[in-house]
């Protein structure tokens, strides 16, 4: 199977990534190598093989659901690129 | 001692915790040569941040604990940490525009322990964006040159990747030792190409927490040092139990150093035959040969053991690294925190130009990569399939460690290559992991350990792989192959012209 430049053009969408149209031929050429290098795994017996979910034998574990931290929205406002108050800035989504 | 401390910063950390507490120097002065060698080698491009002032501090604080009797395992000792542990009102970039300017509130769980056992933080490493790279030439912030270079040659070699400021760094005595990451091999190849020691632990033994995430299910924290006993003596600090990170085994944490004697009488050396691939240079062929007989010479008995699933595992790893990192990197949207792009129309504008603006060209290929392979009609062909194939790998271990205790392979398929050599093709970058990533995608521990030069003068890499959890006896192997392999060889310190 290949990857054309409509399909990066709609994975980019998915990823909500801007891929300069430009670009969306080149890439389409590097994925094709890579996938076309994958593909060797078609040919590996797995019918009845588990998924592997955990290479470590070990119950996720749990913990009690409960406040251990905050009150520093000061602090977690430091990094925000766009932010007023306490409240993280986005341009307007609901009409 | 004194022979020692007239040259401080080419000292090990074992060296150097022995010369502290003897008074031979103070940390202040350690501190201060260091500090000297980073100015004196930013040629190398090793660091993106440095924090002298930082450094300086926390050295005089550790000279007062000294004083007072209360030094901690690592107390005064000058270390270097990748940019991509979180460290606490000191910038941290991960080597991506995206993150350029970010400083957290916070600090990792492994530089935690590292500054609660009293270790001084010279600076943050340099290193391939978002660990995705084994050249250390994906970074935002340039490339790294290897301290090494050919003999009789001025043309700049990388330093491996990811975790390559921090070889560089540690191969040029700009630091005792450093911290890595490594998710297919970002510890272990870097230190292969510098002549130095990596070892990535058991997955789940270094918690995870305040490191900036890429593949989740394979990344690990470990050290990066001069010698076996210093890996030993700093995993034991950065190792810890972990309430913050889900994935971190409640295993204590033992003091490695302990495990460093008794040597390797007796112990099962197993030899994976699929790692004798077509096309590996002779050289590499022939220190793994070489090694064997070390180890065999010290009363190792070797073994042959079949790890039949081998050529999958770097497509596997090619699969499930982007899928996860696909998904690790949505958090990237120029809302909370990072790159922004400036007047977006809309909120998907916004996200959308914030991260084509904010990720490098590597990072974006494997974003896409993993954005298709888990999106529908493809997660059953490409992204289960994976996951199989792992079970697959793992299970060929679990099979080989019930007839070894240790396993021995070549680190890297050949030594440090020319800056640019690689760039143009992403999947002959890729095969520098084809000797590390196995042990990722089963979650077990390896070091790379110094074997020899090649016969332009460049070093060579050993790696060992041992069973899960049983770093003690990892440890113990490779310090057995670094006795034998006596590499004494520094690289001409051309950088500090």
């Amino acid at each position: 199977m290949s990857v054309d430049k409509d399909t990066v053009r709609r994975i980019a969408k998915l990823a909500r990534l801007a891929v300069p149209e430009e670009r969306l031929e080149p890439m389409a050429g590097e994925l094709n190598g890579i996938f076309k290098w994958v593909e060797m795994l078609g040919e590996a017996q797995v019918d009845g093989v588990p998924a592997l979910t955990s290479v470590v034998a070990q119950k996720l574990k749990w913990r009690k659901d409960e406040v251990t931290d905050g009150g520093n929205a000061d602090a977690l406002m430091g990094n925000a690129p766009g932010g007023e108050d306490h409240f993280f800035t986005v341009p307007k989504v609901v009409e | 001692m004194a022979d020692l401390t007239s040259n401080p910063t080419a000292m090990t950390l074992a060296e150097a915790r022995d010369a502290l507490k003897a008074k031979a120097i103070s940390s202040r002065e350690l501190t201060g040569a260091f500090i000297q060698a980073i100015e004196a080698g930013r040629g190398l491009n090793a660091f993106i941040t440095e924090t002298a002032d930082v450094a300086l501090l926390m050295a005089g604080e550790s000279d007062k604990r000294i004083a007072e009797g209360k030094a901690g395992a690592l107390e005064g000792l000058p270390l270097a940490i990748k940019d991509l542990f979180c460290t606490k009102g000191t910038r941290t970039t991960a080597a991506s525009k995206i993150l350029g300017n970010f400083i957290p509130p916070y600090e990792s769980t492994v530089t935690q322990n590292l500054w609660n056992a009293g270790a001084v933080m010279l600076g943050k490493t340099n290193l391939d964006e978002f660990a995705m790279g084994s050249s250390n030439e994906t970074s935002a912030f340039g490339p790294v040159f290897n301290p090494w270079r050919s003999r009789g040659s001025n043309q700049n070699l990388v330093p491996g990747g990811s975790s390559g400021g921090s070889s560089s760094a540690v191969a040029a005595d700009l630091c005792l030792a450093a911290t890595g990451t490594d998710t297919g091999g970002s510890i272990r190849q870097p230190a292969a190409v510098t002549g130095t020691v990596g070892l990535k632990p058991t997955y789940g033994r270094c918690s995870r927490w305040g490191i900036v995430a890429f593949a989740s299910s394979l990344d690990q924290a470990g050290p990066m040092t001069k010698t076996v006993r210093d890996a030993a003596i700093l995993l034991t600090s950065m190792a810890s139990i972990d309430p913050k990170d889900s994935t971190s085994v409640e295993t204590s944490v033992p003091d490695y150093e302990s495990f460093l004697t008794g040597g390797v009488k007796g112990l099962k050396v197993g030899i994976p035959k699929e790692y004798r691939i077509d096309g590996i240079p002779a050289d590499v062929a022939a220190l793994w040969d070489k090694a064997a007989d070390w180890l065999k010479a010290q009363g190792a008995e070797i073994v042959e053991v079949s790890l039949p699933h081998t050529k999958y595992a770097l497509p596997t790893y090619y699969i499930v690294a982007p899928a996860e990192a696909s998904s690790n990197l949505a958090r990237y949207d120029g809302v909370r925190f990072g790159h922004r792009a400036a007047n977006p129309h809309d909120i998907t504008d916004l996200y959308e130009r914030s991260r084509g603006e904010g990720f490098g060209a590597e990072v974006q290929r494997r974003i896409l990569i993993g954005t298709y392979v888990l999106s529908a009609g493809y997660y059953d062909a490409y992204y289960s399939r994976a996951q199989k194939l792992r079970t697959l790998i793992k299970r060929d271990f679990d099979q080989a460690f019930e007839k070894c205790d240790v396993l021995l392979t070549p680190s890297t398929p050949g030594p440090a290559f020319g800056v640019g050599a690689k760039t143009s093709d992403p999947l002959e970058m890729y095969l520098q992991d084809v000797f590390t990533v196995t042990v990722n995608l089963a979650g077990l521990p390896g070091i790379s350990v110094p074997g020899g030069l090649t016969e332009s003068g460049l070093p060579l890499g050993l790696q060992l792989i041992g069973k899960a959890f049983d770093e003690g006896t990892l440890l113990r192997a490779a310090q057995s192959v670094e006795t034998a392999a006596d590499f004494k060889a520094k690289p001409a310190k051309w950088w500090t012209a």
